[in-house]
């Protein structure tokens, strides 16, 4: 039972990292039918510009949490920064242009970013500093780092401020209605290209959360770790209902916990004939049955709630 | 979904491209010679040698670091003024990048046998070294890798293939035995990054350590690129394993050490080469202690000529060893032995001469077996002590022995990671610790696959 108790946290942290992920890529699709690929980029420029002030700052004496907060600050504006050249450079040119060509432009400016990132920071693995605790608590027999718990309890936070910022603020009441038809909304008084840029700033900065979370969980960052992770979210957010902001994080936590018990419980349960390598299997084999039954994903249909 | 499905696709794609990479580095083939010509004054001979190894890239810095030791070899070759069937020859050594691709590896291994080479030193990874020995077999042109382990490339049956590296299979039944024997591991957990480098190596040790009595009571799989080793490590943890083995290398390795601790798991991981750098114990932090790796070989200071090899290198090229120049230097030496004893640079000639070396080289006494893998050779084992690699013992070695020398199976450390020698503690720290001194410092870029 302890050891079902841990797989199922094992799951929620790593589905809580795809969920902020996965946020980022749904609210760019929201509004604008893009799929971000360089969001994964991103988040790992985030994570290595974080562990690199992090770095400077390991010994200087001040707590670890405030160094990693300072590392956090340090890497947010330049997720944004980037996040808006991004879009200005690569997407807005053609915005208007048929949707495989800012597809394709997407995936250019991953490859981009991760050589840049080679580059600059090198191919080596970046390792963490070890000044986080490491304490935790044990629930029911598993175990919990308390890293962990601040990343669930950071991404449903996260969620849900992005929930009041698209339903009840003016900025995202415009963010609303530049999704369901920007032309209209641009008549109406909405500065597209600004929430546009608006969306972009923020799904960045939430980038940049999410890569030092990673960082910090994993104790491990290098430039080719935005792909995989911003693949994982992509397909988070698709399993959830691209474009829906609880969608992502339903997503997320749901391939959080299908990874986690397949890779836990799959060898046993088909005698050894399936192992843990299938984990990934497992999940797209979820996300394919859901996108048969539900094309739009678990809770794609809700179309109004897009950000 | 039309257009995430394709997006998808299109990204794995990608992916593919950007991952797709091998190792190797062969050395240059010796050229083909003629025959001593006429008897008036000495005839002079160029004889040609090719190298494979990947020389951009991730790999670069290994591939270098092959190339410079083959070269090496080669120089002092021809400062000796070598009389090759009555004619002074003067060796060429023709360089080729195989970027670590297969793919490529094909492509450089026709080029050279169009120049004619008269033999290869390479290539440096399994994945380029077993598609182009093919092609050399072929062309029946002698070929002799420093550093792909991977078993297969001799198992092909070619004549031209050999080796002067164990293969993982030595390493995994080295540290299959040693698990079972030395560290009394009753119930053991395997775990493996599914390349052909992690999957060789850890079906090795299963068999070895079942052989040994042990109970293997989980077997899972990560890849070579994952961090989350959550999922995994709870099912083992739940079999409470006396020693967890990995089979990859250290850019998983690392992480997984840490994350086995948060779990509160204290068995002890073991694992080979791949694992064994330097950026372990980075990566892995505190949670480094007490684990094992092996390494194939010995420790650079304690290799026959080691410490004069280093000297050389530094001397002549001003940059320290990263892993495998020893190697490639011995391949070649022991190719251009071979043309020496067949008193001929004919590739068909000194073939013929090739299984029956026996050179002191700088890594180990060279002896073929009959597949062309390096004989008696040693593994030597290592734990994490205080932040570096503490030599426990070698196994195997100089003597008829069961274990195999040293290769270090090159791929494992190269993908791995780039070592830092500078980790290693003083002197003592160098030269004991295996990576260390042997690989300082593989950095490939991408967690590659190892072969």
């Amino acid at each position: 039972m302890d050891t079902f108790i841990q797989q199922i946290i094992n799951g929620l942290v790593l589905g809580s990292i795809y969920a902020l992920v996965a946020l980022g890529y749904t609210m760019v699709y929201g509004i604008l039918g893009l799929i971000n690929f360089a969001h994964g980029e991103v988040v790992m420029i985030g994570a290595l510009t974080a562990l690199t002030v992090i770095k400077l700052l390991a010994s200087s004496g001040l707590p670890g949490i405030v160094v990693v907060l300072i590392g956090l600050l340090a890497a947010i504006p330049v997720c944004m920064a980037l996040g808006f050249t991004i879009e200005r450079i690569a997407y807005r040119p053609l915005r208007n242009a048929p949707r495989l060509a800012p597809l394709i432009t997407a995936i250019g400016v991953s490859i981009v970013l991760q050589q840049l990132a080679m580059i600059f920071w090198g191919r080596n693995y970046h390792a963490f500093p070890p000044i986080l605790p490491t304490s935790g608590r044990d629930i029911g027999g598993a175990h919990i780092t308390d890293v962990q718990i601040v990343i669930v309890l950071l991404a449903v936070a996260i969620m849900a401020g992005l929930m009041l910022l698209v339903n009840r603020t003016r900025l995202g009441r415009a963010m609303r209605a530049t999704a369901e038809n920007p032309q209209i909304a641009g008549l109406m008084g909405v500065n597209i290209n600004v929430i546009i840029s608006a969306t972009f700033l923020i799904g960045s900065a939430l980038a940049a959360v999410a890569g030092v979370m990673v960082s910090a969980n994993y104790s491990i960052a290098h430039y080719h770790m935005g792909f995989i992770l911003g693949l994982k979210a992509f397909t988070a957010a698709v399993l959830g209902g691209i474009g829906n902001l609880p969608g992502a994080m339903l997503g997320g936590v749901l391939l959080g916990l299908i990874e986690s018990l397949g890779a836990g419980y799959i060898g046993d349960l088909t005698g050894g004939f399936l192992g843990s390598h299938y984990q990934d299997v497992f999940a797209f084999f979820v996300l394919i049955l859901v996108l048969v039954f539900r094309p739009s994903g678990l809770m794609g249909e809700k179309l109004a709630e897009r950000a | 979904m039309r257009f995430p499905a394709k997006t998808l696709s299109l990204a794995v794609a990608s992916a593919l491209v950007v991952f797709g990479c091998g190792k190797e580095a062969p050395p240059p083939p010796p050229p083909k010679a003629e025959q001593p010509p006429a008897p008036p004054p000495k005839p002079t001979l160029t004889v040609k040698i090719g190298h494979s190894a990947p020389l951009t890239g991730p790999q670069a810095h290994l591939g270098k670091d092959n190339e410079n030791g083959a070269r090496l070899a080669i120089e002092e070759a021809n400062a000796k003024k070598l009389e090759i069937g009555g004619a002074m020859v003067t060796f060429e050594m023709i360089p080729e990048d195989d970027q670590a691709d297969p793919k490529q590896g094909t492509t450089v291994a026709q080029k050279l046998i169009d120049a004619k080479v008269s033999g290869v030193v390479g290539h440096l990874n399994s994945g380029t070294t077993i598609p182009a020995s093919k092609l050399y077999s072929d062309a029946g042109i002698p070929q002799i890798s420093p550093s792909a382990t991977n078993p297969k490339y001799t198992q092909q049956g070619f004549k031209t293939a050999f080796r002067v590296m164990a293969n993982d299979e030595q390493q995994g039944k080295v540290l299959g035995d040693y698990a079972t024997k030395q560290l009394a591991g009753k119930k053991i957990a395997i775990v493996d990054d599914r390349t052909a480098y992690g999957q060789g190596v850890a079906d090795e040790f299963e068999k070895a350590a079942k052989a040994g009595g042990a109970a293997i009571v989980a077997r899972e799989f990560t890849n070579d690129k994952a961090t989350d080793f959550a999922a995994i490590l709870t099912k083992i943890k739940s079999k409470k394993p006396d020693l967890v083995m990995y089979g990859g290398m250290d850019a998983q390795a690392g992480p997984m050490a840490q994350q086995l601790k948060k779990l509160g798991v204290k068995s002890k991981m073991i694992f080979a080469d791949g694992g064994c750098t330097t950026e372990f114990h980075k990566l892995a932090g505190d949670a480094a202690e007490g684990h094992y790796c092996s390494l194939p070989g010995y420790p650079l200071d304690k290799m026959p000529g080691g410490k004069v090899f280093m000297e050389k290198y530094k001397a002549k090229f001003n940059v320290d060893i990263q892993l495998y120049a020893p190697y490639a230097y011995d391949a070649a030496n022991v190719m251009i032995d071979a043309m020496k004893r067949a008193n001929s640079v004919e590739p068909a000639k000194y073939l013929a001469e090739l299984p029956k070396t026996a050179f002191d080289g700088v890594t180990a006494k060279i002896t073929f077996d009959e597949r062309g893998d390096v004989k008696d050779g040693a593994i030597t084992l290592y734990q994490a002590k205080g932040g570096k690699w503490e030599t426990l013992e070698t196994i195997g070695g100089a003597a008829p022995a069961p274990a195999q020398p040293a290769a270090m199976s090159g791929m494992g450390a190269m993908t791995a990671a780039p070592a830092q020698p500078a980790a290693m503690g003083g002197m003592s720290g160098m030269t004991a610790a295996p990576t260390p001194a042997a690989a300082p410092a593989a950095a490939p870029a991408a967690p590659a696959e190892k072969k």
